[in-house]
């Protein structure tokens, strides 16, 4: 995309105002994304979107600027902008040699999608809305996306470093209607992979259909969840976005730093029941958070975070690791070429413990079975979190019985990872994610066996 | 940033020119500045300069619609981008109601929307206003840290082309100071945010901001866990800007027409309190997102969806109008260059009372002041109505503010709880969102906590 002599002139310059450091990161995005919606497809929409964004330090201070031009004279105009906003007042002349990385694959694609027939695409559509719809007569819509993309990427630093990727996603969700007597009741469910148009044949697509439209159908007997604080089993695959929001973000050394994090400081002391190993792992082929180098271009790595329930480290990306002496985690990620990259999470998953599931809900006398979860969200410097359950059912005796309505779960991170006293050896990932910090969003992935909480606080209205 | 919306109205006319026989073609042409600046413990943690344009096509021929975009304005890509959606209309089906809009002779209101003066604001002018922002928020209670204080500001000019007649081009600016604070007593710690928002630096009230900021922080010090039960809730006007999004989001055409809208068939019905008159007003330049334009070309329009309590229209876009078989609104809304236009509101407010938060707060007995929410993403669903979200408040006790609480949910339904407000307040306060705040009351919420 870039030759790397005209990323060594583009660094060159951006280090003219006596910068301590400058990165280029250049991107060249394709996709297609269908919908259907109200039983036909909508439209089909192509894009493209390239760029670089330049960033340069010089201290404590980072100057940023974009751009979409990637000839040289473009490059050398954002990395002027850069380097005046980050400008120290020095000077003087620094040439940047640069060392190509070797390449490395986490996820291989057989199938590009850009190589596959637009009609290939609607079909699944049109697939889906059959599926949907015939799972029950009181489904009364359907909508549904698919969207591919393949980002090709160049990072290059006055570090020396470059590094190229070649990222795809694929993605499939299905968000089903369904009305009855007590008004209307929704269901979603998706399927995405860094894989690419082979997707379609290891998932049926029916199969994300019916599963949608079934959430939809169990939810209109659902009754209103319950109000206050009690035990919750959480079906394996469903749950990771509590140790996601519970613990991950906590783990970000960016905000360890600023002391915005209730796990500052908390590295060697036990933080969670000695049940719990909890990884991020940006190395997990085929995993929506997976990636070959962060956006940094640094290799992506399995990082233990917290092991049988001692915190062993944070996540780290170029600025925090500097700083403090020590070497990234693989973490660096941005959204985009417009973005400045921060310490983020990949796929983030709890290891399997031993215990059968039916047994953890057999040993639930009253409580609340979550088997689907909607997203979250956690202040890092209270721990508090909430999460949404999208399909969740109440648990008496021991048994799973009646549907339960929509409604957040509410705790402390430090508590409940305390809290967990059963874990399942039923290990699965759940639906791909998109996480959001300081308004940019990058795609993660995340898992955990079945496991029981032994109190949340329930957000329900009923008493 | 010079003026090329003319320039970009140009690029718009000249793919619109493109169109062939049965074809209707929309060409949406953007381009946009922006400043981020954040300092953190007296420096410049980040200078952010961004700039970004582009353009998305729509092709529509006998029912089926097809649409491409790239992030570029380059003469050779915009050609492909066309080439592109003409394909992909082929994979559309087709919709009888499919359709650009159309000139509907609403003229645009008048109002100033952009600011010379704030283009020529110098980089340390903006710089020196973060770094102000977070020594003021400091120096409010010795308990408090500064997270982030961030000076941004915005400068987008677009233009919309079709080959019904639509030829329209607008440009806004605006800036906003934002900071986000911790307070710490102890091994606790407790979080706050301020805002301020103007057209121009000299209408941004720094000191607001950093106060809040500070009071948000401190105040939650020693909150405590609440016990379960139901309760009346003040809303703080920036928690209600959040509410208020999502009920404008039931409230649209496109919603009602696709079988998603909890207040489907209900026009004419009292859905809400007698004291909620909701207006969509993006002519009202102190809404952050006021605008001269819609997504699709058409004037921007004050539009009554609540009158006293009944609910009187859907926003429309000129696809749900022309579905629902009435007048467009003046609605459609996209995501940049990238999106296609859906029914959306543009600038929510509840028309003010009159009276002050504190004076509220002096007339409730037993509730809870709602400082912040979380997870309104998550546990609310805007088809069934379900409403769940955590939240961080003070609680009232017989007409004053005592202990702070946290780590608890309130809930109820959408549509409960538009009939359940009390009272709305008189404190309007202008947000960077498309929502503005003001204190609302609501009764009989469910809180739940230990």
């Amino acid at each position: 995309m870039i030759d790397n002599d005209v990323l060594e002139r583009v660094l060159s310059a951006a280090l003219r105002t006596g910068a301590d450091f400058a990165e280029i990161f250049a991107s060249d995005w394709r996709g297609t994304g269908v919908g259907l919606d109200d039983g036909r497809i909508e439209q089909l929409s192509t894009g493209r979107n390239r760029g670089a964004g330049i960033r340069v330090i010089s201290g404590e201070t980072t100057g940023f600027a974009h751009t979409a031009d990637l000839t040289e004279s473009g490059l050398l105009a954002a990395a002027r902008v850069a380097a005046d906003a980050a400008r120290q007042g020095g000077g003087g002349t620094r040439v940047v040699a640069l060392t190509a990385q070797p390449s490395r694959i986490v996820s291989p694609i057989d199938v590009d999608p850009s190589t596959v027939a637009k009609a290939s695409k609607v079909e699944l559509l049109r697939r889906v809305d059959d599926a949907a719809r015939s799972t029950g007569g009181a489904i009364t819509q359907v909508s549904a996306g698919y969207s591919d993309g393949r980002t090709l990427i160049v990072v290059a630093n006055s570090d020396g470093l470059v590094a190229r990727d070649e990222r795809i996603r694929t993605l499939l969700r299905v968000s089903a209607v369904a009305n009855g007597d007590t008004g209307m009741q929704t269901g979603f469910d998706s399927v995405g992979h860094t894989m690419g148009f082979e997707l379609f044949d290891k998932v049926q697509v029916e199969d994300v259909a019916r599963t949608a439209a079934t959430r939809a159908l169990t939810k209109l007997k659902a009754r209103p969840a319950p109000s206050g604080s009690m035990p919750v089993v959480i079906k394996a695959g469903s749950g990771g976005v509590l140790f996601h929001e519970a613990c991950g973000h906590g783990l970000e050394a960016d905000l360890v730093a600023k002391g915005a994090s209730v796990y500052r400081g908390k590295v060697g002391e036990l933080v969670a029941s000695p049940l719990v190993t909890l990884v991020d792992d940006g190395t997990m082929t085929h995993e929506w958070g997976a990636i070959a180098i962060d956006d940094e271009g640094h290799p992506s790595q399995y990082n233990v975070l917290i092991e049988n329930g001692v915190l062993t480290d944070y996540m780290w990306d170029y600025l925090r690791a500097r700083k403090e002496g020590r070497r990234q985690s693989g973490n660096g990620r941005r959204q985009s070429y417009k973005d400045l990259p921060m310490v983020r999470m990949t796929n983030t998953y709890v290891l399997n413990g031993d215990e059968a599931p039916a047994d953890i809900i057999r040993d639930t006398e009253s409580g609340v079975y979550v088997a689907h979860l909607g997203g979250g969200s956690v202040n890092t410097a209270t721990g508090d979190f909430v999460f949404g359950m999208t399909e969740a059912y109440l648990i008496e005796n021991g048994e799973i019985t009646e549907p339960l309505r929509e409604g957040n779960l509410i705790g402390n991170g430090p508590q409940v990872l305390r809290d967990i006293d059963r874990l399942g050896n039923d290990f699965a990932m759940g639906n791909p994610g998109t996480c959001g910090k300081d308004g940019q969003g990058v795609p993660v992935g995340d898992g955990q066996p079945t496991l029981r909480v032994k109190a949340l606080t329930i957000g329900g209205t009923a008493s | 940033m010079t003026d090329r919306s003319s320039e970009l109205l140009a690029i718009a006319d000249r793919v619109v020119a493109l169109a062939q026989a049965g074809e209707q073609v929309e060409a949406y042409v953007s381009r946009s500045l922006s400043t981020d600046v954040r300092v953190y413990e007296g420096e410049v943690e980040h200078f952010v300069s961004a700039q970004s344009e582009g353009i998305g096509i729509r092709v529509i021929r006998d029912g089926r619609t097809g649409t491409s975009y790239a992030g570029t304005l380059d003469p050779a890509v915009i050609a492909d981008v066309l080439a592109e959606a003409r394909d992909n209309l082929g994979y559309g089906e087709v919709d009888q109601w499919s359709g650009l809009a159309e000139p509907d002779g609403v003229a645009v209101t008048p109002q100033v929307l952009w600011s010379d003066r704030l283009e020529s604001v110098p980089t340390a002018r903006k710089i020196e206003l973060a770094k102000e922002l977070e020594r003021l928020a400091r120096a409010a209670d010795s308990r408090v840290r500064v997270d982030d204080s961030n000076y941004s500001d915005s400068f987008g000019e677009a233009a919309v082309a079709t080959t019904t007649g639509i030829r329209v081009s607008g440009r806004e600016n605006g800036c906003y100071l934002s900071v986000g604070t911790l307070a710490d007593d102890g091994d606790e710690t407790q979080t706050g945010f301020g805002f301020s928002v103007g057209r121009d630096v000299d209408e941004l009230d720094i000191e607001k901001a950093a106060r809040e900021a500070a009071d948000r922080a401190t105040r939650l010090l020693g909150a405590t866990k609440p016990a379960s039960r139901r309760v009346t809730v003040v809303l703080d006007p920036f928690v209600t800007a959040q509410f208020l999004g999502i009920i404008g989001g039931t409230l649209n055409g496109d919603s009602v027409v696709k079988g998603r809208s909890l207040f489907a068939n209900r026009l004419g019905d009292q859905v809400a309190s007698p004291l909620v008159t909701l207006v969509d007003d993006p002519t009202n330049p102190l809404a952050y997102t006021a605008t001269d334009i819609d997504g699709e070309g058409l004037a921007a329009r004050r539009n009554v969806l609540i009158d006293r309590g009944t609910l009187g229209m859907f926003v429309q876009s000129s696809y749900s109008a022309r579905r629902m078989g009435v007048a467009t609104t003046g609605n459609g809304t996209r995501g940049g260059y990238a999106g296609s236009p859906g029914a959306g509101c543009l600038a929510l407010q509840v028309v003010p009372g009159t009276r002050s938060q504190a004076e509220i707060v002096a007339g409730i007995d037993d509730g809870i002041l709602v400082q912040q929410v979380q997870g309104l993403h998550s546990g609310v669903n805007p088809v069934s109505g379900d409403f769940s979200t955590g939240a961080a408040g003070i609680t009232i006790a017989n007409g004053t503010l005592g202990a702070p609480v946290r780590e608890f949910t309130i809930a109820s339904t959408l549509q409960k709880m538009l009939l359940d407000i009390a009272e709305v307040g008189g404190d309007l306060e202008w947000l960077p969102m498309r929502a503005t705040g003001v204190s609302l009351v609501i009764h009989d919420v469910t809180m739940s906590g230990a």
